[in-house]
């Protein structure tokens, strides 16, 4: 079961390991990352997505929260979260192909932030099945490179995460 | 006793020691024990420091603000070892009247010398090193007392600020190596944070489930100048451990006890952490519960008591096993439900509901889910629960399962006098029980290295009180019970301190007889001498076709003359006539003593369980029905049916 993990923590050094050692150390991966400061100079909000049985998950959790740097964590899986992602794509794109491609990143309202003589690269944020969508369409053109910056998440709710 | 110990005068020089007289005296005179009062006031021109309270707002060096927190936090003793970057932090403790330093001779020495004193006592022990090889020795220590709760702050001299990150000589990334075995740790930044990091550290190490905390100070902050202000409050919203238990839950609980036939207290560690001794007899009494426990509860309930039926899993006994087996309630205190304890998860208390209380919400459903948790004080929970039974009013209806498990002690017990038949070699059970019926349970303690001889002493030592049997349960580390003994021997000057260790063990932190010996600790160390591994041996006989791969060790050192080195009184016995009269001399020694017991060496630990198994699925107990044999239901059969 995947899991979207939202953990505020101290805005310290050394904090970003202590979260991320704790759950590599129970031997679960991090299949994304990010790290950002908050509305709060003085804490940071770890966004973490874990694949982990509820059991396993439970004790993560626990576990984490016994971390003195770490405030506060919400689970974000189950509840109605805005995900978000950005990603930069460089698409192959002979000359003639451009038009095509550049209509799908409409599509999308993706961005085109360099063209080059042989590819184009498109910015996108989006949650997870959009992002999924354009690669799926790019591929057919051919991918050169793909940059994520890895998951945020947000709860809908007006309740503090 | 060693000549060294007569101290010269006090502050023979006004300061500086003369470094040409005997290094002992001088180590012994102004750092260690209680001397270093007067050699601090015989010294001119160095401040006094009195105390916490009358440094507010005075301008000090970082390192002497260090030493002024430890002062305001009660401590008395530090166990350390100095080097380069401690060496200002060392020259601010130098002047404290109101701590005395043990220096050890090894750091993973004095940090397991800290915890002994730390579980012996209930207080916080405390350590200082050097940074790098001084910091990583502490490793193995940290680790042994974060497995079993033990209450620590552990001080590390780190490089400059300027030169971190840069491979500087003797620098080492001690809070990066230690994360995994902390509680919580700090790399001090500025001296502004100083003071409330202390007090952080200590109110974060002995508070909830306690453990040990790691302060890393670099060595230009400590040398800065600031004005000291020690906090009074803690200022710490993301720890706020809970203590009171949950009432609905606690109601539940004993609701649930009430219509128990066949329970069973399993107890651990927190009870004795949580000082709940009193409150568990209490409940064990009213309600007639046995009590089974873990070999870190051991104490906590006590053991001439009816209802105690001693340890239980690998190496317990047969009726605390078969009492989990059979019961219908399970009320687990301050445990973690370790697989030395539960051997097969689903060949444990099979038949019972639980109920399980501990202070560490992650320790709750991380093995066995409970049918009631309850998260909290141990102490304040087995009370309400008292009292909600007493006030609906309470009939133990227990008896016919108290007197069932009673059965089964009298069929299984753990000893019988018939191991004490051989002429022609010590018994280790017969040295254990000996032992034990010479201590004074309420004014001894009995601290264990890792192996057969901690099980024999975890089996035949009878402990009536907490705080008085010491052993690395969680890590299991050779090398910790000899200098813990030692730590302990410091925390209760009142009480006789025995170290029951194995001759593998005693050898990993032997050194630490020059600290017993300079600062005479009268520790005495019962050496179990099977010029083996004991354990592993027992291990490979049972389960690899009795292939000794590496766990033969020899004669070789002679432990009487290696003690007498470090100028102890020590003997060696290797005849049972000659063992009550050893151990009478041994307890009667005014000073460290070792007494060196030699066993024979293919003894093993009985009954056990073999890994893997189910806990009443035993071998090798002893059967009175059977002409009080051990039941060796045979080694073979062992090995067949675990590989
Ligand atoms: C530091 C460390 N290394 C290795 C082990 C594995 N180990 C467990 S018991 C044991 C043998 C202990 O030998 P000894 O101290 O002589 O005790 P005995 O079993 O012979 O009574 C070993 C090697 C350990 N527990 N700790
Ligand atoms: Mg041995």
């Amino acid at each position: 079961m995947r899991h979207v993990l939202s953990v505020l923590v101290e805005n310290k050094p050394g904090v970003l390991s202590r979260v991320t050692g704790l759950i590599s150390r129970r031997g679960f991966n991090i299949e994304s990352l990010t790290v950002g400061p908050t509305e709060d100079a003085t804490m940071s909000r770890v966004t973490a997505i874990v694949s982990a049985d509820e059991l396993a998950y439970e004790q993560i959790t626990k576990q984490l929260h016994k971390l003195i740097s770490v405030h506060k964590i919400s689970d974000l899986t189950n509840d109605a979260a805005i995900e978000r992602e950005l990603v930069l794509f460089k698409v192959c794109a002979a000359p003639d192909r451009r038009g095509e491609i550049i209509e799908i990143a409409n599509v999308f309202r993706a961005k085109i932030v360099d063209v080059g003589g042989s590819s184009l690269t498109i910015e996108a944020t989006g949650d997870e099945n959009k992002l999924r969508g354009m690669e799926d369409l790019f591929r057919a053109y051919g991918i050169k490179e793909i940059i994520r910056t890895g998951k945020i998440a947000m709860s809908r709710n007006s309740k503090e995460a | 006793m060693s000549t060294n110990l007569s101290k010269p005068a006090a502050g023979a020089s006004g300061g500086a020691a003369d470094l040409s007289e005997d290094t002992a005296c001088v180590e012994g005179t102004n750092t260690e024990g209680a001397t270093n009062i007067e050699g601090t006031a015989d010294r001119e021109g160095v401040a006094r420091v009195e105390g916490a309270a009358d440094r507010e707002g005075a301008t000090m060096t970082g390192a002497q603000a260090v030493i002024a927190s430890l002062e305001a936090e009660g401590v008395e003793l530090v166990f350390g070892y100095p080097g380069g970057q401690a060496i200002r932090m060392y020259d601010a403790l130098y002047d404290s009247v109101r701590i005395t330093h043990v220096l050890a001779r090894h750091e993973q020495g004095a940090v397991h010398e800290a915890d002994g004193y730390a579980r012996a006592t209930g207080k916080v022990g405390v350590v200082m090193v050097t940074s790098g090889p001084g910091a990583t020795n502490t490793v193995t220590g940290i680790a042994t007392a974060y497995m079993d709760s033990v209450p620590l702050v552990v001080i590390t001299g780190q490089v400059p600020r300027a030169v971190i990150g840069t491979d500087a000589f003797q620098e080492s990334d001690i809070v990066g190596i230690t994360m995994p075995v902390v509680k919580h740790s700090y790399l001090l930044q500025s001296t502004e944070e100083l003071t409330r990091t202390f007090h952080e550290a200590f109110h974060i190490a002995k508070t909830g489930r306690p453990g040990p905390v790691l302060i890393d100070v670099p060595s230009d902050l400590a040398a800065e100048d600031m004005v000291f202000h020690y906090p009074t409050a803690i200022n710490l919203p993301s720890y706020r451990p809970t203590y009171k238990g949950n009432a609905k839950q606690v109601r539940q609980a004993a609701e649930r006890i009430r219509r128990a036939q066949r329970p069973v207290l399993y107890v651990g560690g927190g009870a004795i952490i949580s000082n709940a001794a009193d409150e568990l007899r209490e409940l064990a009494e009213l309600v007639q519960i046995p009590v089974v426990s873990t070999l870190m509860g051991k104490g906590a309930f006590p053991a001439s008591h009816e209802l105690s039926l001693g340890p239980i899993g690998m190496h317990g006994s047969k009726y605390g096993n078969m009492a989990l087996t059979e019961s219908d309630l399970v009320i687990a205190c301050g445990v973690r439900f370790s697989d030395r304890v539960t051997g097969r998860l689903s060949g444990f208390a099979p038949r019972a509901q639980l109920i399980h209380i501990d202070i560490d919400p992650a320790e709750i459903g991380k093995v066995r889910d409970p049918e009631i948790p309850i998260v909290g004080d141990l102490k304040g929970i087995l009370a309400a629960i008292v009292t909600d039974l007493r006030k609906q009013g309470f009939e133990p209806s227990t008896g016919p399962w108290v007197c069932q498990v009673s059965e089964w002690r009298e069929r299984w017990p753990l000893y019988h006098p018939g191991l004490g038949d051989d002429p022609a070699q010590i018994v280790p059970e017969v040295v254990m029980r000996r032992l034990s019926e010479k201590l004074d349970p309420y004014s001894s303690i009995v601290v264990t290295e890792v192996g057969q001889h901690q099980m024999w002493a975890a089996q035949n030592i009878m402990r009536e009180v907490p705080r008085s049997f010491l052993s690395s349960g969680g890590l299991g580390t050779m090398g910790f019970g000899f200098p813990a003994a030692i730590g302990a021997a410091f925390g209760c000057p009142d009480k006789t301190v025995v170290c029951v260790a194995g001759d593998g063990s005693l050898q990993m932190n032997s050194q630490e007889m020059a600290t017993a010996a300079i600062n005479r600790v009268p520790v005495k160390v019962l050496v179990m001498d099977n010029r083996c591994l004991g354990m592993v041996c027992q291990w490979q006989k049972l389960f690899y076709q009795g292939r000794y791969a590496h766990t033969l060790l020899s004669d070789i050192p002679d432990f009487v003359k290696l003690a007498q080195a470090y100028e102890w009184d020590a003997e060696g016995v290797s005849s049972p006539d000659q063992l009550d009269a050893a151990l009478d001399r041994m307890l009667a020694a005014p000073g460290p003593y070792l007494l060196n017991v030699r066993i024979a060496r293919d003894q093993n630990v009985y009954p056990m369980v073999a890994p893997g198994a189910a806990i009443d699925n035993s071998f090798g107990e002893i059967d009175v029905e059977e002409g009080a044999v051990r039941v060796a239901r045979c080694e073979q059969e062992a090995i067949g049916g675990a590989r």
